[in-house]
């Protein structure tokens, strides 16, 4: 049986097609233009991957967000869930809103609950631990409005994946996918990067203690350097054919933002993948963190804090090729040297695909290789 | 607005016993922080155990069907 939904309940909003009449007839001052990344919060929304919650926050749960790392009925969350707009002119609490795209094509209803200021710094200093501008998510926040509106989504505009409806699964699919394969234990591996052997190790490691392994590699706005998308999935799917046993694996991926919250974040990503029916998730080194913002090992402290959060954590550490060991290992098995470890900076593998070199086998599959290779410009500019 | 409290009785022994425990063990700043974690554990077993599937028979049809065309079943 998968987890069960985070607070209790799996939350359905109402879909519609985009041409329905639910979405006409409202006036300029109660339509608002939203971007790319908040229409991936509101498709989160709306399938129950951000379960319990049912629309953008209010002021109580946000207060008690960045204060306790709680929802205010207590139910653990750790990043603030909000719409960042200004207060829109003579629209009252009670009154719908409709969020459009920058097309002009409806992405949601809301019912306006009201605007609320937030402290942009406190939020960087509570929620990212740093004010430091260099650090993307703070950065996000800084350039944001102060202003954010809470209210609930009365109904969405049936979300459309593009190129990757084929492998898009709601958490609703996926529950019912883990109950039809007969897994009772599913761990959860989040990832915004093509495979490395290292990844691999740590998948199958996991793959050992559970019934089923769950790669949910996320799709969305990402930093400059990062792997393009749609070289993730294809890398993925190299890794997978060639590599897993086809009844423990299942792929799919997830439409959202990085936060680069590090351990906070780590929570996050462990209450979506909970909702999606997952009972455990791999927490590594340096989960969801970004440049030396966070203790190695931060995101597998924190989880201690929350002893009611209903998805397990599998604490691992780095996973790498020991030249010495002549075999994969970590910091736990090997007794050698980091200069003994086979590893490439990021700038070294961009560099090394740029010039049509595939990396040794033992860092990465050379059909995961292959699969990169395909691509002209295989990494975000 | 961060989060209410209140109060609740517990045995003194017990509250001194913990008070003993979380000298020794760091990670908790009170005895009411202890409590509460404690709390926090026990609760959240019991409200898992109830909660049904939010889904109907024709939900879990429709979606077996999309899911083996996505060659997923």
């Amino acid at each position: 049986m998968p987890a069960s939904p985070h607070g209790g309940t799996l939350v359905q909003v109402k879909q519609a097609p985009s041409d329905s009449g639910v979405f006409e007839g409202f006036s300029d001052a109660c339509r608002l233009s939203i971007g790319q990344e908040t229409q991936k919060i509101v498709w989160n929304l709306g399938n129950g991957v951000f379960s319990p919650l049912k629309g953008f926050m209010g002021e109580g749960d946000y207060a008690n967000v960045i204060e306790q790392m709680r929802l205010e009925n207590d139910v653990p969350w750790t990043l603030p869930i909000l719409l960042f707009s200004e207060r829109p002119k003579g629209v009252k609490a009670g009154d719908d809103v409709m969020l459009a795209d920058g097309d002009r094509r409806p992405v949601a209803v809301i019912s306006y609950e009201g605007n609320f200021d937030i402290d942009r710094k406190e939020y960087a200093k509570k929620v990212f631990g740093t004010e430091d501008s260099s650090h993307p998510g703070v950065s996000k926040v800084y350039t944001s409005p102060s202003s954010v509106i809470s209210g609930k989504l009365k109904v969405i505009a049936r979300p459309e994946y593009g190129g990757y409806a084929d492998c898009t699964l709601t958490p609703k699919e996926t529950r019912i996918l883990f109950t039809e394969k007969g897994w009772k234990t599913v761990v959860a591996f989040q990832t915004r990067n093509a495979p490395h052997i290292n990844h691999e190790y740590l998948q199958k490691s996991a793959l050992g203690l559970v019934d089923g392994l769950f790669v949910n590699p996320v799709l969305g706005k990402k930093k400059s350097g990062d792997f393009r998308d749609e070289v993730i999935v294809a890398s993925y799917r190299a890794l997978i054919n060639n590599y897993y046993p086809r009844d423990s694996v299942v792929m799919s991926v997830l439409h959202y933002e990085m936060q680069y919250a590090g351990p906070k974040e780590a929570i996050t990503h462990a209450i979506m993948r909970k909702n999606f029916g997952c009972t455990h998730i791999i927490i590594g080194r340096d989960h969801a963190g970004v440049g030396d913002f966070y203790k190695p090992y931060a995101a597998q402290e924190i989880f201690g804090e929350f002893p009611d959060l209903g998805i397990s954590p599998l604490f691992f550490r780095e996973f790498y090729y020991c030249k010495k060991c002549a075999g994969i290992a970590s910091e736990r098995t090997c007794p050698h040297t980091e200069d003994d470890r086979l590893s490439f900076s990021g700038t070294k593998l961009r560099k090394m695909f740029s010039e049509g070199e595939v990396p040794p086998k033992e860092f990465m599959r050379p059909e995961v290789a292959q699969a990169i290779m395909k691509f002209k410009e295989p990494f975000v500019v | 607005m961060p989060s209410k409290y209140t109060t609740v009785s517990i045995p003194q022994p017990l509250h001194e016993r913990i008070q003993k425990l979380i000298e020794k063990k760091p990670g908790f700043k009170s005895v009411s922080d202890y409590v509460t974690y404690v709390l926090r554990e026990v609760i959240a077993m019991h409200e898992t155990k109830e909660v049904p599937e939010p889904f109907t028979s024709v939900d879990v049809e429709e979606i077996k069907q999309r899911l083996k065309a996505l060659g997923y079943l």
